[in-house]
């Protein structure tokens, strides 16, 4: 059973249809491509998941329950987190305070609770060995590269066991070499059973670590099968309307 | 980048992490710390000031008047760094101050007792960072706005409420009042021990509560803040409503000193305040600063004001001085922030 499952969602924001009649599932331990141009559906897609917005027709199911989230909050507290392209961490803060922040380990009894700073960056190394970064707990993020900015928000996903990650284009905006280091840690949530879906423009990327891709194009899905029945050219091809679908 | 790209290169293995984590020297952290070379300022002005002025500078008297006439400042600019952290900025501070102020004098001179005043003056004082709070964190207008509006509005109330005369008869439990502001412990006034006091408390929350953390965290990247769960609203309320409440504790100590109230006072006190805590590394962006900066930077112009009195300098100077530091530290910071990124 797919851990979520999409059943013909549609959004419309006025007249404007962006998405209809979407099917797609998503299984644990599986990456999942998405592709396509600007315009095509893609956020829309991620923010009916993430919870942002409700779609205007459809259903979601969750480990084959349907699920309805009116905020953000509800999709995380059901298992879905988003790392976002920005990356929404605080640059003045340590990268252990990040992945902790809101849910800090606390000290102490009744109401004198002070942070638990050691216990925290012990846990944020833990969590950074797990995804094999070379991330110092301690250390600001603003003195962080791409990468390990990266792996401070994956951290953030693994603390509260997240099912499902989304992640909104992590490639855009890193370096050659630090791409490398995202897609390990995107492989290293594929192997602890995590469902992962990639939002991505870059198509070397995508065919680097996914297993299936789906692409849309106009509000529709014109594609979804294994990345080893598909080639960059065939995709391009979906994306600009080339091919019709596939 | 490419001095990050290489020091990752270099450093290997998590051993090496762990001793890097460990070594991550106090010391170096206190070096790379504005407050700290405040700090090695003020000791520096007044070692000169002492081998200029030996027979006026370093004593007893005026060390006792220079602590007093930071302390109020600095109690102030404890409130005003929690709203600077978070990225706002609060201009009514020297407003609410007078406005407090008067509404203490008018209960002591009604004959009530001094703790009535004392409430009086607190609630009046925190009243007005509720306002400045909603405004700022529900409205969302930004804080520049909002707290100049009250800047005009609270002075405006204690003109009104004072009927613009000076309050000075305080009833019976006036002298307990005076007491409190103007009183000294050990050769030091209550004003200073109560700074003092406060840095510690102040430093604690920034420094171990989640609360402190939370606030860091909104100067630092807000909409980041807000998804990771931080209640963003209700931390920027209670950061306007702190820092009104620090100008009203400042304006019990100063109407209890002076044994009167006037509706002028603190007026203009915002930028003293404001750069006290830019001069001790508050970072008007928000994110950055510290309980420590703010009674330092508060030193800091306290110390460079009286020793241009003593240096027979007009005092009408003083503007001059103050204006040029706020902007030298911003520039500083400009400086070290360009590095750091």
């Amino acid at each position: 059973m797919a851990v979520l499952e999409l059943q013909g969602i549609s959004k419309h924001f006025g007249a404007i249809e962006a998405l209809s009649q979407v099917d797609f599932a998503l299984d644990g331990g599986e990456i999942v491509g998405l592709m396509g141009d600007n315009g095509a559906g893609k956020s829309t897609l991620v923010k009916i998941m993430a919870g942002n917005f409700p779609p205007s027709g459809g259903q979601m199911l969750l480990e084959g329950r349907p699920v309805h989230f009116h905020k953000p909050v509800d999709a995380r507290a059901a298992g879905i987190e988003v790392v976002y392209q920005d990356l929404a961490l605080c640059n003045n803060l340590t990268a252990s305070a990040n992945v902790f922040l809101a849910r800090e380990k606390m000290r102490g009894f009744g109401p004198f609770r002070i942070l638990d700073d050691r216990a925290m960056n012990e846990r944020a190394r833990e969590l950074f060995d797990e995804l094999k970064s070379e991330t110092r707990p301690a250390e600001k993020v603003r003195m962080m590269s791409g990468g390990q900015r990266q792996a401070v928000a994956i951290a953030r996903t693994h603390l509260s066991r997240a099912k499902i990650v989304l992640m909104d284009e992590p490639t855009a905006a890193i370096s050659v070499r630090q791409v490398a280091e995202v897609l390990d840690l995107l492989r290293r949530l594929r192997e602890q059973g995590m469902a992962v879906l990639l939002i991505s423009h870059r198509m070397p990327d995508v065919f680097g670590v996914a297993d299936r891709i789906v692409v849309l194009r106009r509000g529709h899905k014109v594609a979804d099968k294994p990345i080893r029945d598909s080639s960059p050219e065939e995709v391009t091809g979906l994306i600009t309307g080339a091919i019709r679908d596939a | 980048m490419a001095r990050q790209e290489t020091s990752d290169g270099v450093t290997v293995g998590i051993g090496r992490h762990l001793k890097a984590a460990a070594e991550a020297p106090l010391v170096r952290r206190w070096l790379a710390a504005q407050p700290f070379w405040v700090a090695v300022a003020v000791v520096l002005i007044c070692a000169v000031m002492s081998w200029l002025e030996p027979d006026s500078f370093p004593t007893r008297d005026n060390f006792f008047n220079i602590t007093r006439n930071f302390a109020y400042i600095g109690i102030m600019a404890l409130g005003m760094m929690a709203v600077i952290i978070t990225g706002g900025i609060d201009l009514s501070v020297g407003s609410v101050m007078g406005l407090t102020g008067i509404v203490c004098g008018l209960v002591l001179q009604a004959g009530h007792s001094w703790w009535l005043a004392v409430l009086a003056g607190l609630g009046a004082g925190a009243l007005c960072g509720l306002v400045n709070g909603v405004f700022v964190a529900y409205v969302g207008l930004p804080s520049f706005v909002v707290t100049l509006g009250m800047l005009a509005a609270a002075r405006s109330f204690a003109v009104v409420l004072s009927e613009n005369k000076m309050i000075y008869e305080f009833g019976p439990d006036g002298d307990i009042f005076t007491a409190i502001g103007g009183g000294e412990i050990a050769g030091v006034s209550n004003m200073v021990w109560l700074l003092l006091a406060m840095t510690v408390v102040f430093g604690f929350v920034f420094r171990f509560t989640r609360w402190g953390r939370h606030v860091y965290a909104v100067g630092g990247n807000e909409a980041a803040a807000r998804l990771a769960g931080v209640a963003v609203n209700r931390i920027k309320l209670q950061t306007y409503t702190l820092c009104a409440l620090t100008s009203a504790i400042a304006a019990i100590m100063v109407v209890g000193w002076q044994g009167s109230a006037i509706n002028a006072l603190g007026t203009g006190y915002e930028l003293r305040v404001i750069a006290s805590t830019v001069i001790g590394g508050a970072n008007l962006m928000g994110g950055e600063g510290g309980a420590f900066g703010a009674f330092i930077g508060a030193t800091l112009i306290e110390v460079i004001r009286n020793s241009l009195l003593m240096a027979g300098i007009d005092s009408n100077w003083q503007g001059a001085f103050v204006g040029a530091f706020i902007v030298l530290a911003v520039l500083l910071q400009r400086i070290r922030g360009s590095r750091a990124d």
